[in-house]
């Protein structure tokens, strides 16, 4: 079991590496965020690995144990009445307020990439909305990255949020596994980055999302990342929080039943 | 309270089953095959119907295409529930009828997650 001291240096590793607040209390949650980190690294437990982090100020390391505990659980369409709000009025809006201009959309803790794969299926799924897309997905984990641009997933993975229908459409089974269609694979652009890093080297963007990664930053982590995506937003544009999310002052609720905020 | 069919040839599935929809606060009655759920449907048509594919007597395929053809037999959401994975077999069941589909194994979120997208349950907060 990882030690009290070690679990306490582990949630200051997080908070001061990516503002995220870690319970030191919650052992079971630690060791099965940090388990296949410890067995990929060939540490005997979770418990090795942090005290090697610790004891080495291994960076990369650090790195691989913070980005673990960074892991949201990835759903398909999480949310389905978001999807439907954005297919029905936000998504027609932004077309007709860009005139013919690229429609940027960033997915901004993507995870293993199912939300902003999901929007990339919609919009190819509704050609009647027709635009210069141009999709991105970013998140702190190199690993999650890696999988998402694989666009490889295991038969659970297709099975939480994703419609059979969906499925049959933008998948074909590779082995065990379920591989996303190169199509739509290609229409996202992918880069790791951490939100409280400068943001504004990347533009402005008519749609973020950034769902339920607000709620696990420590609160002067939030009010930084709020004040760089609302900076994010161009004019008239739209940010999708998760429902347990804080919008603070930074943010105007459009529909904030849904998440759904403008700057 | 909505009723649910579970049509499986075997018990352990239908007993895993129950449990998880009984949970999610269904009505259940079981079937062991298509025939008996073809029954069933006759004297009473279920809101969702959990199937199996691969039975005796009459295998889920032919049980939903022959179901959407009887008077009512529409109204029921038809959920397959099989271990057949492969994509063209699950196209082959929805061009049947069927509304959605389930891999084995599968678990009580996965469940909640199809019956909610049929608007067979309430949305619930992430």
């Amino acid at each position: 079991m990882i030690s009290p001291a070690d679990r306490a240096y582990l949630a200051a590793l997080c908070l001061a590496r990516a503002g995220l607040r870690v319970d030191p209390q919650k052992t079971y949650l630690i060791e099965s965020r940090l388990a296949p980190v410890a067995r990929r690294e060939g540490f005997l437990s979770p418990a090795d690995l942090v005290s090697a982090v610790r004891s080495r100020s291994d960076e990369r390391l650090g790195w691989a144990a913070v980005e673990a505990m960074a892991m949201p659980e990835p759903e398909f369409f999480r949310d389905r009445a978001v999807f439907d709000r954005l297919a029905a009025e936000v998504l027609p809006e932004l077309v007709s307020r860009r005139e013919g201009q690229p429609v940027r959309i960033w997915s901004t803790a993507c995870g293993t990439g199912q939300e902003i794969y999901s929007l990339a299926m919609m919009l190819s799924d509704m050609p009647r909305l027709s635009a210069n897309w141009e999709l991105f997905g970013s998140d702190l984990s190199e690993r999650s990255l890696e999988k998402a641009q694989a666009g490889l997933y295991s038969q659970f993975e297709v099975q939480r949020g994703l419609p059979a229908r969906t499925l049959v459409r933008h998948f074909e089974k590779r082995g065990e596994a379920f591989a996303l269609s190169p199509r739509i694979r290609q229409m996202v652009r992918w880069r790791r980055i951490n939100l409280l890093d400068d943001l504004s080297r990347f533009g402005q963007f008519d749609l973020l999302l950034c769902r339920n990664l607000l709620q696990g930053l420590a609160p002067e982590a939030q009010v930084h990342v709020r004040a760089a995506l609302a900076a994010s937003l161009a004019p008239g544009g739209r940010l999708v929080l998760g429902l347990r999310d804080l919008a603070g002052d930074e943010l105007k609720g459009i529909a904030p039943e849904i998440g759904l905020y403008a700057a | 309270m909505k009723t649910c069919l579970i049509v499986d040839d075997s018990r352990v599935i239908r007993k895993v089953s129950r449990r998880i929809l009984e949970d999610l606060g269904f009505e259940v009655a079981e079937a062991s095959n298509g025939v008996e759920a073809m029954a069933w449907c006759d004297a009473m048509m279920p809101d969702v119907i959990l199937l199996d594919w691969a039975m005796p007597e009459m295998d889920g395929l032919t049980f939903v295409r022959q179901l959407r053809t009887e008077p009512g037999g529409t109204a029921p959401k038809v959920v397959f529930c099989s271990s057949e994975t492969g994509i063209e077999r699950i196209r082959e069941a929805l061009d049947a009828g069927a509304d959605e589909y389930i891999m084995k194994p599968f678990d009580g979120a996965i469940v909640a997650g199809k019956l909610r997208s049929l608007d067979l349950l309430q949305a619930i907060a992430a």
